[in-house]
């Protein structure tokens, strides 16, 4: 029990410095305000990213974690918390 | 039926001199030079190191990063210049100007900055590396688009890529539409933003560019008998016109009358100009009879004057097959002895340096002249402006391809 609730913590904080990691990404590449950025945020509504914007982030993501993500994953991601789980994932 | 008379209500501009009209005009007329050693990236592999940069602006100060690093610079220079003469025009930027308003853009080489750099990127990194943005960066429409959202302007558009005539082509087209009655007002500009070292070193492999690199400021010498090319310049120039009925229906001011348009193509050569300006004369005898004028009427003429071997020679041969003994009595100047060679955004330019002379009765000069050649000797204004009241002027606009765009203004 205290092994899972060990990983769990642990999970969480890789969560955390993921969704730091893209949130700086949003602020210092795409120029996004960094109090929009929340776990919540919808990427195209809140954050203004469109069609053309996605697939820079995508760039960046790949860049940043060092992985190739393919256009198939992306089909569920529509928040920021959305891209964090799947960034984690694949950690 | 009488044809619909188009005049000019706002203007709005960015370039080498200043960031708005009133700066640029001061400066036009100070005979100041906008030309210098160029900051924007390293000249040292280049032949050539200077040109007119436009200057104190900070993209993502004035339209925010998010917004800014989506654009080409010449798309973000449009932008600021068309909020300067939609708000000169007495218009409000913040609501749509929706389909009665159409938007008609001139560039010579479009978003090339981004094209660069794509390329580039695409070099060092591959293609997975492209930014997903340089198409919608580098097309050379992207100005017109992005300025048409930006301000909701949904009637027709067009974008004219005549080389160094496309924004006096730009021009006169939209006078066309207004005239024709198919808008009542467009939305006219040319940008240009082509000082970046790809393009620098294309222009100077052809021996276009003056290569005086100790000089930059006195490099740009129009119809001088040392000139050795023409100088790169950037910027944007809008210029809002509509319908005189438009303009009286809103009690805005009007600068001035846009009243003859004359296009011709020399069919000649990719880049010199016809012997004698063959194409340009009659595109100047066109913009006169399209405006119902003599070439008595011409009071000053707003040269397309290069400060390249062969365009000033051929242009004063033309003015000359033109207006006959009375080319030698007409006041003339070259402005790109100021502002260096703005390419499609010129056109534009010029013409708002051609109502305004008609507005202020004031000639500006053509600097850096000093040593007249006895092949360009008319009265070409030589450093310092001169005082004269001025009804009528015309504006000569010439590009690569053997494009002629000429503009007649008149003052009412």
């Amino acid at each position: 029990m205290e092994d899972l609730l060990l990983k769990l913590r642990g999970i969480v904080v890789e969560v955390n410095e993921v969704f730091e990691k893209v949130k700086k990404l949003f602020v210092d590449e795409l120029g996004i305000e960094a109090d929009k950025v929340t776990m919540e945020a919808k990427l195209e509504e809140d954050l203004d990213i469109d069609s053309l914007g996605i697939v820079e982030v995508v760039m960046a993501f790949e860049d940043e974690f060092e992985i190739e993500i393919d256009d198939e994953e992306l089909t569920d991601v529509g928040t920021v918390g959305q891209a964090v789980n799947l960034l984690h994932s694949k950690l | 039926m009488s044809k619909r008379r188009v005049v000019i209500t706002g203007l709005g501009t960015i370039n080498p001199l200043a960031n708005n009209v009133p700066d640029t005009w001061s400066s036009l007329i100070n005979g100041e030079s906008g030309i210098d050693t160029i900051t924007a990236f390293d000249t040292s592999e280049l032949p050539v190191s200077f040109a007119g940069e436009v200057k104190n602006f900070d993209a993502n100060e004035y339209m925010g990063k998010q917004q800014a690093r989506k654009l080409d610079k010449s798309s973000q220079l449009s932008i600021f210049a068309t909020e300067e003469a939609l708000k000169d025009a007495n218009l409000n930027t913040d609501e749509r100007l929706g389909p009665n308003v159409g938007i008609v853009f001139g560039t010579g080489i479009g978003g090339i900055g981004s094209t660069e750099q794509a390329v580039r990127t695409f070099d060092e990194r591959g293609a997975s590396r492209i930014n997903p943005l340089a198409i919608t960066q580098l097309m050379p429409n992207s100005s017109t688009g992005q300025v048409a959202i930006q301000y909701g302007i949904e009637g027709p558009s067009l974008t004219i890529t005549t080389a160094c005539a496309a924004s006096a082509n730009a021009v006169g087209e939209a006078k066309n539409m207004i005239q024709n009655g198919i808008v009542d007002m467009v939305v006219v500009g040319g940008t240009e933003s082509g000082t970046t070292p790809m393009t620098i070193g294309a222009f100077a492999q052809i021996r276009a560019l003056s290569t005086n690199n100790e000089n930059p400021k006195e490099a740009c010498k129009p119809f001088d008998k040392d000139r050795d090319g023409f100088v790169m310049g950037e910027g944007s120039t809008v210029l809002i016109m509509e319908s005189e009925e438009s303009a009286l229906k809103r009690g805005v001011d009007i600068y001035g009358y846009v009243a003859g348009y004359g296009a011709t193509t020399d069919a000649y050569h990719i880049t010199a100009p016809a012997e004698g300006g063959k194409g340009a004369v009659v595109a100047m005898q066109k913009s006169i009879k399209d405006a119902d004028l003599s070439t008595e009427d011409i009071d000053y003429i707003n040269a397309h004057g290069t400060s390249t071997p062969a365009n000033d020679k051929n242009e004063t041969a033309a003015i000359k097959t033109v207006f006959g003994p009375k080319a030698y009595e007409i006041n003339i100047s070259s402005t790109k002895s100021m502002t260096g060679h703005l390419l499609g955004g010129g056109g534009a330019f010029e013409s708002m340096v051609s109502v305004l002379a008609i507005q202020k009765s004031i000639i500006p000069p053509t600097i850096n002249l000093n040593n007249p050649d006895e092949e360009c000797d008319l009265k070409y204004t030589p450093n310092v402006a001169i005082e004269k009241d001025i009804k009528v002027t015309m504006s000569n606009s010439f590009g690569f391809g053997g494009h002629n765009g000429v503009l007649v203004f008149k003052k009412d």
